[in-house]
């Protein structure tokens, strides 16, 4: 007899789908398009459902869940205002190549186009901001469809999908069927290298004289992060990393020279402009990383593994492109090149380099500075924490003093540059995370941008840092008035308007501490961190115009490089 | 230089768009697109005409390929095909000229396929340089409108050279 199919609710299969691919945790929020999902859901055991307290905060929690754990994340949210405040970050996914997976309700299908109450195209609106997207007509396509999302969510070069539900389908029934494997003639994603180019790569490695890698997040999304470490150490290879490359080889090697690009170290740009051989694994060569692209490693031949075809050639022409994962790929590069070429030299010029120029900030004038309270950060967790920045000055110098020793530990907005972004991914990073201290950094500014999530953080009892670099301003922005735009601190002043971020932590419930003094921030970090039933605030009201050094201005050279501010005496 | 783009895509709800937007956001040209059905009902074809340097090109046939719906993406520029293109232009006539464009519409090879007392409606087919000089042609006598389809375009077959091979392969 042929075995019948059970006949399942469109809500039954929605939550049978998540629990056949494994899924754990969904970020939501209910609404009248999706009550029917909540309704099932009440009944739901194999799943936590985390309540945020808005959408965005969301999207950036299964970000940062999903950059955390190399798992996809899962956002539920419901209709019009719902889906449309997932915006923000499907598009921040979208640019850091996050595999996560927003399902969106929507009003039933005889009425999309008519304006309906809470209606929006939130596949229309977010179609260029997503790898790919479904609308779910039919109760019939809804197991394929919601197979094909993960699968498309989290192969390849990741990236988020979007699921519209209209209410109808959800509340439809019909036989179930989940299938076995996806089937998608139009995304068959390159896995393998091509071997003729493996081989002819590891011929340009093994005669180079000043070879150089240079790391992107496509080594940590592939896992590669053993392989490249295998493969520098054992032949001496320097190794610069790009922000989201950061952790992918550990920063406390010999062989590590820090981030590249605008604020990128002294040593690892030279290197990058005098090296013969550049080997990028998994990067993009990113405006931020390339600055003039005309100028960009001129002398070098350009070796590019990327497993998105389209990341060859768009910003700089390379001489040899491998399509394909990078794990695979530095493996079978580790097997051709047996004995370690000769780099002394180039080693020592690298040397100089960090002598000439190294990372420096004013320690002894009793202020307190970020630089500072990152260098006690990173003494105190050994570089063994996962550090959740947000965007502006914070995050580069988070970026050039804490020492990531490990993949998935450095978590930032580094395409889109959101801002409100730390608080809500170091949530998600804490669902994922419970062995490691998990951190969140912002400034002033960025804090206040997804504020709403720390009761997310309170009420789950997640032992968060959050970290409040407090310099009353704008801080980059800032520094760009006063660098390129004559001085006109035009609205990045927020000394008079800022809360007490105490009192502000205190009322969320959480434990809150605030020092302007060099000499609290250790005895602050031993207190904190002794706490772990809950998450604590941490405000550090730092030195108010510092600026981030070096930097190169956008679209210059490294010869244009600014190591430190100018004195108006040396101007004349 | 303009290239020629013919792209299968998976006949589904959406594919269209997604492509045009992958154009918009990208700023990408389109000088003219056009989509129909293929041999398979679950297969459509795109002709999509653009313009640029062999960087931006080479951009948009792998921005192309990387939509998900993309099955196929064959650039027929320099390659050997048939193009064509087929236009409805609506053309004031007067008494003394009717016959004039009449034998304007035969050179082109075109119909008249419409006609009243003011105007009279033309279809011509042919590659877009051809429905260029046939509007070149007709514009002073007053084009009251025009529809063009946009280019549709196929690759030339390849001539087998007997029978028994194209029966074995």
């Amino acid at each position: 007899m042929k075995e019948q199919k059970p006949i399942l609710s469109g809500a039954e299969i929605f939550f049978e789908c998540l629990r056949r691919e494994k899924v754990e945790i969904v970020f939501g929020y209910p609404g009248g398009a999706v009550l029917k999902l909540y309704e099932k859901l009440y009944d739901v055991d194999f799943l936590k459902h985390i309540l945020v307290r808005h959408e965005q905060g969301a999207t950036h929690m299964a970000e940062g869940y999903a950059k955390a754990s190399g798992k996809t994340g899962v956002v539920l949210v419901t209709s019009g205002p719902g889906a449309t405040n997932t915006v923000t970050g499907i598009a921040d996914a979208y640019m850091d190549s996050v595999p996560i997976v927003v399902f969106t309700g929507q009003v039933p299908t005889h009425l999309i186009g008519n304006d309906a109450f809470q209606e929006a195209d939130i596949v229309g609106i977010t179609r260029p901001i997503t790898k790919h997207s479904f609308l779910v007509r039919n109760i019939d396509e809804l197991a394929s469809t919601i197979k094909k999302a993960f699968y498309i969510a989290s192969t390849g070069r990741p990236g988020p999908v979007l699921v519209d539900l209209p209410k109808d389908v959800i509340n439809s029934v019909c036989e179930f069927e989940y299938p076995e494997k996806v089937e998608l003639r139009g995304y068959k994603p390159t896995l393998l290298g091509h071997q003729n180019q493996i081989k002819k790569a590891a011929d340009i490695i093994k005669n180079a004289k000043r070879l150089l890698f240079y790391v992107g997040g496509g080594v940590i999304m592939s896992g590669g992060h053993r392989e490249l470490k295998l493969l520098a150490k054992e032949n001496n290879i320097p190794v610069t990393m790009t922000l989201q490359g950061l952790g992918a080889f550990p920063m406390n090697e010999p062989q590590s020279l820090g981030m590249l690009g605008m604020h990128g170290t002294y040593w690892a740009n030279q290197a990058v402009n005098n090296c013969d051989v550049l080997v990028s694994l998994g990067a993009r060569f990113d405006d931020r990383v390339t600055g003039k692209v005309d100028a960009f490693a001129t002398n070098a031949y350009k070796i590019h593994v990327d497993i998105d075809p389209t990341c060859i050639d768009k910003n700089v022409v390379v001489d040899l492109p491998i399509v394909g994962d990078v794990k695979h790929i530095l493996a079978e590069l580790a097997a051709e090149i047996t004995s370690p070429p000769d780099f002394d030299d180039w080693w020592s010029q690298i040397q100089k380099w960090k002598e000439e120029c190294p990372l420096h900030y004013e320690k002894h004038d009793g202020k307190l500075r970020t630089e500072y309270v990152l260098d006690c950060l990173n003494e105190f967790t050994k570089g063994e924490a996962v550090i959740v920045t947000d965007v502006g000055q914070h995050q580069m110098w988070t970026a050039q003093y804490y020492k990531f020793n490990h993949p998935r530990s450095h978590i930032t907005s580094g395409g889109l540059g959101t801002m409100g972004f730390s608080v809500p991914a170091s949530i998600g990073a804490a669902f994922a995370i419970k062995d490691r201290p998990v951190i969140s950094i912002s400034g002033d500014g960025g804090f206040q941008m997804n504020i709403q999530e720390l009761v997310t953080a309170v009420y789950n009892k997640l032992p968060i840092k959050f970290i409040i670099i407090n310099n009353s301003f704008l801080g980059m922005v800032r520094q760009w008035q006063e660098l390129f735009h004559a001085e006109k601190y035009s609205f990045t002043d927020l000394g008079d308007s800022n809360p007490d971020f105490c009192k502000l932590g205190e009322a969320f419930g959480m434990k809150s501490f605030s020092t302007n003094k060099p000499e609290d921030v250790n005895p602050i970090f031993e207190e904190a961190f002794s706490i772990n039933d809950g998450p604590v605030l941490i405000e550090f009201k730092v030195e108010k115009e510092d600026m981030v050094f070096p930097i190169i201005p956008s679209g210059a050279t490294l010869k244009e490089m600014m190591t430190k501010r100018l004195d108006p005496k040396e101007m004349v | 230089m303009k290239h020629t783009i013919s792209v299968l895509v998976e006949n589904q709800f959406g594919t269209f768009n997604r492509v045009v937007t992958m154009f918009s956001s990208k700023g990408f040209n389109v000088n003219s697109l056009s989509i129909g059905e293929t041999e398979t009902s679950e297969i459509s074809r795109m002709t999509i005409v653009t313009e640029g340097e062999d960087k931006i090109i080479e951009q948009v046939v792998k921005q192309l390929n990387r939509l998900i719906d993309t099955i196929k993406v064959i650039d027929l520029t320099g390659q050997s095909r048939v193009e064509r293109e087929l236009a409805l232009i609506s053309v004031y006539y007067q008494k003394g000229n009717r016959a004039e464009i009449t034998n304007v519409c035969s050179i082109f090879r075109g119909n008249i396929v419409d006609i009243n007392n003011k105007t009279l409606t033309l279809e011509i087919t042919g590659p877009p340089d051809k429905i260029d000089a046939a509007v070149n042609v007709l514009e002073p006598y007053g084009i009251k409108e025009m529809a063009r389809s946009g280019t549709v375009a196929l690759k030339r077959g390849e001539q087998l050279s007997s029978k028994k091979e194209s029966l074995t392969t």
